[in-house]
């Protein structure tokens, strides 16, 4: 019988703990894919945040490091420095990323580190609960807005993308989608440029992805896959923001 | 190897680069800079990497990174940023990854001031950030001490799989002494690094390395402060390092470490021009503290009391008082900030305690 499908290597077999519709699993086996595809399983490490992913070091079949909250993209710059032939990446979150690990990110761009960071998007903090994150859309509700966001008393929601694509550091900056088959497929072209990117010896790297989170959201898995479409991408337009 | 007149903070750094540290990430802070300095001139002619890190934060989790990745890696700075690299050293401690961190302790609370302090010793020999964990904290007395211990300090880390911290007053960065860089240290015989993430498939000749200090379960949190545990009894036993000056008959023992015990050594030394015998016991590791060791001194009949010194409200004392354990009457000089002692005053309060 033919193989018409099999799971990449790349990702264990262990039973991954997100909820259902969430978006993490779509995109850690677009990761796994591309890792798989460039043939670089052997050599590269992935060092993963505190956040929903806190648990990707059980699920990347390859050497992992398991990062303090925000500081992913510090740790992997020590391991990249070490041995600047592994391929280094870091998955994290929008708490992990923008808020807590602003700093972090923003340095691991403007030194030009060639690491690639895989950021997940969807607008709140999924581990703890569903507080609102630097990207909670305005209005959008969380347990620390049940108001709703209000712009006048904590801001708009930062656009990560765009924000990193104006540091000289970074080579490569796109902002991807996970709500629909095609948007999928491009977003894993996304994410193999950004590994390229740093087998190319470019610069930093950095793929957004606006992921779904039902749970927090209050939304079914197909309700959250149609939010994203009719709310974020309008916010937060889709497309690449950086290439050099 | 002839004898050269350096700068403590450069003779350390000089030191770990011979100790085969070939990764430094820090950042600026008085009275540590001339440890990154003296690294951003030096790592690129051995090969290595000094990296200026966009904070204190960022320099311990790149000591993490490149910890895990299974480097000699330090970093330094001083107490207001050691107090920023706390989480880190949690992390690091919970991760079971080596590493040195140098602390060139100034006056605090907050921002406190750069001159020399002692009050960092609860933060360093407590574990200083979250969870059950401890450095091993070595305590120079002088720059030639610290060069000697920065050799050990990267041994004891790689054979404890722990962070290795040296616990230095701002004087020793900032004094010129003497110092001899042995030509054939003494090099311990140190563990591979199976668990380093260095790159792994299906295949490889290790198992797929997880650095990581989540464990989510009880039970396997259990485990691992279980081995952390014996690791620390394990290293209470075969690490304790301390002098004793002039303590065999001694009336008074002091207890003081770095370059205030030195100070104490001068005040030892006016005491005994006037026939009082007083002695020194000077913990080199402050954790593992040198328990078995000051009991022994103070258990002498000829011990009447003890005196702690520090450029601190009194926290080494603390670790005394336990030892003592109200066996023999106990007392302490010094003030918290960055106030230095002299010996003279020291001599005079032992003289008029002694009187009283």
């Amino acid at each position: 019988m033919a193989v018409v499908f099999r799971k990449t290597p790349v990702l264990t077999d262990t039973v991954m703990h997100y909820c259902p519709g969430c978006g993490h699993g779509i995109v850690h086996r677009l990761v796994a894919e591309v890792i798989e595809e460039l043939n670089i399983q052997d050599r590269t490490i992935g060092f993963v945040p505190v956040g929903c992913a806190v648990f990707g070091y059980k699920y990347f079949n390859i050497d992992c490091v398991e990062a303090a909250h925000g500081r992913a993209p510090a740790a992997a710059t020590g391991c990249k420095r070490v041995n600047p032939n592994n391929v280094v990446f870091t998955y994290q979150g929008d708490g992990d990323l923008a808020s807590i690990g602003a700093a972090e990110i923003v340095h691991a761009a403007h030194r030009g580190e060639k690491i690639t960071t895989i950021f997940i998007n969807n607008a709140i903090y999924g581990m703890t609960g569903g507080q609102m994150a630097p990207t909670t859309l305005v209005g959008q509700k969380t347990t620390t807005s049940p108001y709703g966001r209000d712009a006048d008393h904590c801001g708009k929601p930062l656009r990560v993308a765009e924000m990193i694509a104006t540091i000289e550091g970074a080579a490569y900056v796109e902002r991807v989608s996970v709500d629909s088959t095609p948007n999928i497929i491009k977003a894993k072209a996304a994410i193999k440029k950004a590994f390229q990117c740093q087998l190319d010896g470019k610069g930093f790297s950095l793929v957004e992805v606006l992921s779904s989170c039902p749970t927090n959201w209050g939304k079914s898995p197909a309700e959250a896959m149609d939010w994203i479409k009719s709310d974020m991408i309008p916010y937060y337009p889709l497309g690449v923001k950086k290439e050099v | 190897m002839a004898k050269k007149l350096m700068k403590g903070c450069e003779a350390i750094a000089e030191a770990a680069i011979q100790a085969g540290c070939r990764f430094f990430f820090g950042y600026p802070i008085t009275p540590q800079n001339d440890i990154p300095e003296y690294m951003s001139a030096r790592m690129p002619k051995v090969g290595g990497c000094f990296l200026q890190a966009e904070s204190e934060v960022a320099a311990i989790n790149m000591v993490y990174g490149a910890a895990a990745a299974g480097a000699r890696v330090m970093t330094s700075s001083s107490s207001p940023g050691i107090s920023l690299k706390q989480e880190g050293m949690s992390y690091i401690a919970g991760a079971e990854l080596p590493c040195v961190v140098c602390n060139m302790v100034r006056g605090g609370p907050g921002l406190g001031s750069i001159q020399p302090s002692q009050g960092d010793y609860f933060q360093a020999t407590r574990g200083g950030g979250h969870g059950d964990y401890h450095p091993i904290v070595l305590a120079p007395a002088s720059v030639q001490e610290a060069v000697d211990l920065m050799q050990s300090a990267f041994d004891l880390a790689d054979i404890y799989r722990t962070p290795v911290m040296l616990l230095a007053d701002g004087i020793i960065g900032q004094m010129m002494e003497p110092v001899e860089f042995p030509e054939n240290p003494v090099r311990r015989e140190l563990p591979a690094k199976p668990w380093a993430t260095t790159g792994w498939a299906p295949g490889s000749d290790r198992p797929r390395a997880v650095v990581n200090s989540l464990y989510i379960e009880v039970d396997e949190l259990q485990e691992m402060n279980d081995r952390l545990q014996a690791r620390y009894k394990e290293i209470k036993e075969k690490e304790v390092l301390v002098e004793k000056y002039n303590t065999d008959g001694a009336e008074l023992i002091i207890c003081a470490y770095g370059t205030v015990a030195r100070i104490c050594k001068s005040a030892i030394k006016l005491c005994a021009a006037q026939g009082v015998k007083v002695g020194l016991v000077r913990p080199i590791t402050v954790w593992p503290f040198p328990e078995k060791e000051l009991a022994e001194v103070m258990a002498q009949d000829s011990v009447k009391r003890e005196l702690t010194v520090e450029i601190s409200a009194g926290q080494m004392h603390e670790d005394v008082r336990l030892v003592i354990n109200g066996a023999k009457p106990v007392d302490f000089y010094g003030r918290p900030g960055s106030y230095v002692p002299t010996a003279e005053e020291i001599f005079e309060y032992i003289m008029k305690t002694r009187e009283a």
